[in-house]
């Protein structure tokens, strides 16, 4: 009895182990996927910019764009700029589509909302300070077409943005709206592109954009592919240094189980000598008692890892997780091994037990 | 025929004379008893001789091999094919049927057969009580299947150390009678006892004192 529960005891030990381990290898080789959509939202990895001239054609942006895989592409923004005035100073009108501008850049912090309306726009905090404009309030801003005519519209300030950056002095508006002002339409001077890319498939993926669109010449936003993946691989080592460490704490603990459970049954040991079990028939006994242990404790683990994984990747990301077939096959091959490892000591032990102790009636 | 000749052999352990100098022989069929005080080397003896321990000193011959130029793996194949062991304590496993303990001997000897198993059991009286657990048995059963255990691979020697040394007389008298008719059949037996009635069944007693043989009474 007391010999099940100590058993008990070795196989939770095991299911634990085996549970940290295809939950964190889970979690790990599926964090580069799951993280590359959480980066995105420190900004676009990707921007088009013309090759030449200072616009591009959206149309040829768009047809490059259209090699990014649908499952990866996160947002696509345009951003046309003009020139505008409001009382006889000179700002950035920035045109686009604000569905696509939340996804490339999140951090923005808005107060008030997104223009809803042709005649809403958004002003920069930059701006907001300077002219001292409440959420609301209305404007009068004046520019040329095109052709070169003057425009002048009245518009309501329906949010005010902080980017951290120069856009803070943009006023920002419907796309259209300000294609509608300028008489002109279908060119932006800039595409900002989110994808959940690596650093290398970003840079197959311009190589084959340039070669669709010439026109569109795709550059990487650098900073943020590279600190991904430091940022990663040191997550990935740090994955790898835990299960290690449970991977250890797991041995010590069935191996010490084991030896409890061999020095209990040294007179059963003894006794077996005595009727003639050589030690190689002792030793495949306890071993097959350790495979058994981390067979049931690694198929309980892989279970129990899955749901673990899932659980973090529900909560963390917000998303399932995938995991590869293979993993919860490897993960009871590792607590086999890691069982018999553990039971190696434990086994020669009881190998080691003498006959003589039967008759000796210790 | 000799079947078991010990010359000139010693125990020593540290500083005790767990055996010193001891020359015996036993014949083939022959029914010895071995008595003497306690610590005076009976059980060290019985270890060796069944090839459980080796001898400080001196040479064990048995079935005419010479047990001290055999390998730890090769002492192991006579324990299991020669010797028949038989417990004070009876040793049984606790979580294992009777049957099932006896057919363990099976396991490690070749192989298991049940039937065999049950007609060991059938010989101690104990064909009912084949699937009960050994807490579930009295001490004398117990015993009897303890006995059925080293019976069952036919050994060529019976080694019983105090067989009835925790029996009262009735399941005394019953082990008796299993050796008087194991006897009968050719078996060679040699039983440790403190038990005059048991040693006066067997056919020569050897006593012990500090080790060494002292005196040897023929029947
Ligand atoms: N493994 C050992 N280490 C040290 N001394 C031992 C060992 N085994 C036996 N002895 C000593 O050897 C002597 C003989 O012991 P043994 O067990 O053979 O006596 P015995 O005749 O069987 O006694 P009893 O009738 O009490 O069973 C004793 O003094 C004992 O203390
Ligand atoms: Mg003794």
């Amino acid at each position: 009895m007391r010999r099940k529960s100590r058993m008990t005891v070795a196989l939770f030990a095991v299911a634990i182990g085996a549970t940290v381990l295809l939950g964190m290898t889970a979690i790990s080789y599926d964090i580069p996927r799951q993280m590359g959509r959480e980066f995105r939202s420190y900004g676009a990895n990707m921007v088009l910019v013309p090759s030449s001239g200072a616009r591009l054609e959206i149309s040829d942006a768009m047809r490059a764009a259209r090699l990014i895989p649908p499952a990866s592409l996160v947002g696509l923004t345009p951003y046309r700029y003009e020139m505008v005035r409001v009382n006889m100073q000179g700002y950035t009108a920035a045109g686009t589509n604000f569905d696509e501008a939340a996804k490339t850049s999140p951090y923005w912090s808005v107060t008030g909302h997104y223009p809803k309306d042709p005649l809403d726009v958004m002003i920069g905090s930059d701006i907001a300070e300077f002219t001292k404009l409440p959420l609301g309030a209305a404007m009068s801003l004046s520019g040329r077409t095109e052709e070169g005519n003057r425009f002048a519209r009245d518009v309501r300030i329906s949010g005010i943005v902080r980017t951290g950056s120069a856009e803070d002095g943009f006023i920002f508006m419907k796309l259209e709206t300000l294609e509608e002002m300028t008489g002109s339409s279908g060119v932006a001077e800039l595409v900002e592109v989110s994808v959940t890319m690596n650093e290398a498939e970003l840079t197959s993926l311009a190589a084959r954009m340039r070669e669709e669109a010439p026109s569109v010449s795709p550059n990487l936003v650098k900073r943020v592919t590279q600190s991904e993946a430091t940022v990663l691989t040191k997550l990935q080592s740090l994955v790898f240094l835990v299960s290690s460490v449970v991977l250890v704490l797991t041995m010590i603990c069935v191996g010490t189980t084991m030896m409890t459970v061999v020095m209990e049954r040294r007179k059963e040991i003894g006794l077996k000598k005595a009727l003639g079990a050589g030690n190689d028939s002792i030793s495949a006994e306890f071993l097959a008692e350790g495979l058994i242990l981390g067979a049931a404790g690694g198929i309980l683990g892989a279970f129990f890892g899955y749901m673990f994984a899932q659980a973090v990747s529900m909560n963390v990301f917000g998303r399932a997780v995938s995991i590869n077939w293979y993993l919860p096959f490897i993960s009871v091959l590792v607590s086999i091994l890691v069982t018999m490892a553990a039971c190696m000591l434990p086994v020669r032990r009881a190998a080691d037990v003498e006959p003589a102790i039967v008759l000796r009636g210790e | 025929m000799n079947i078991l000749e010990l010359k000139g052999v010693s125990m020593i352990y540290g500083a005790v004379r767990a055996l010193d100098d001891v020359s015996i022989s036993v014949k083939e069929g022959e029914w010895a008893a071995i008595m003497g005080p306690s610590g005076s080397g009976k059980t060290t003896m019985m270890n060796i001789i069944g090839c459980m321990d080796r001898p400080t000193s001196g040479s064990v011959f048995l079935d005419g091999e010479e047990l001290s130029s055999l390998s730890p793996s090769q002492l192991t194949g006579i324990r299991r094919d020669k010797i028949g062991l038989i417990f004070q304590q009876f040793h049984l496993i606790s979580y294992l049927t009777a049957l099932e303990n006896v057919m363990v001997a099976q396991y490690y000897h070749s192989m298991i057969d049940e039937k065999e198993a049950l007609s060991a059991l059938e010989r101690v009286g104990l064909q009912d009580r084949a699937k009960h657990l050994p807490r579930q048995l009295s001490g004398g059963e117990q015993q009897r299947v303890c006995i059925a255990r080293a019976l069952i691979n036919y050994p060529r020697l019976i080694l019983a150390d105090e067989p009835t040394g925790n029996l009262d007389e009735t399941n005394e008298g019953i082990v008796i009678d299993i050796f008087r008719r194991l006897h009968g059949e050719g078996s060679t037996i040699i039983v440790v006892t403190h038990d005059p009635e048991v040693a006066e069944e067997a056919e020569r007693t050897i006593y012990l004192e500090h080790g060494r043989v002292a005196n040897v009474v023929k029947r």
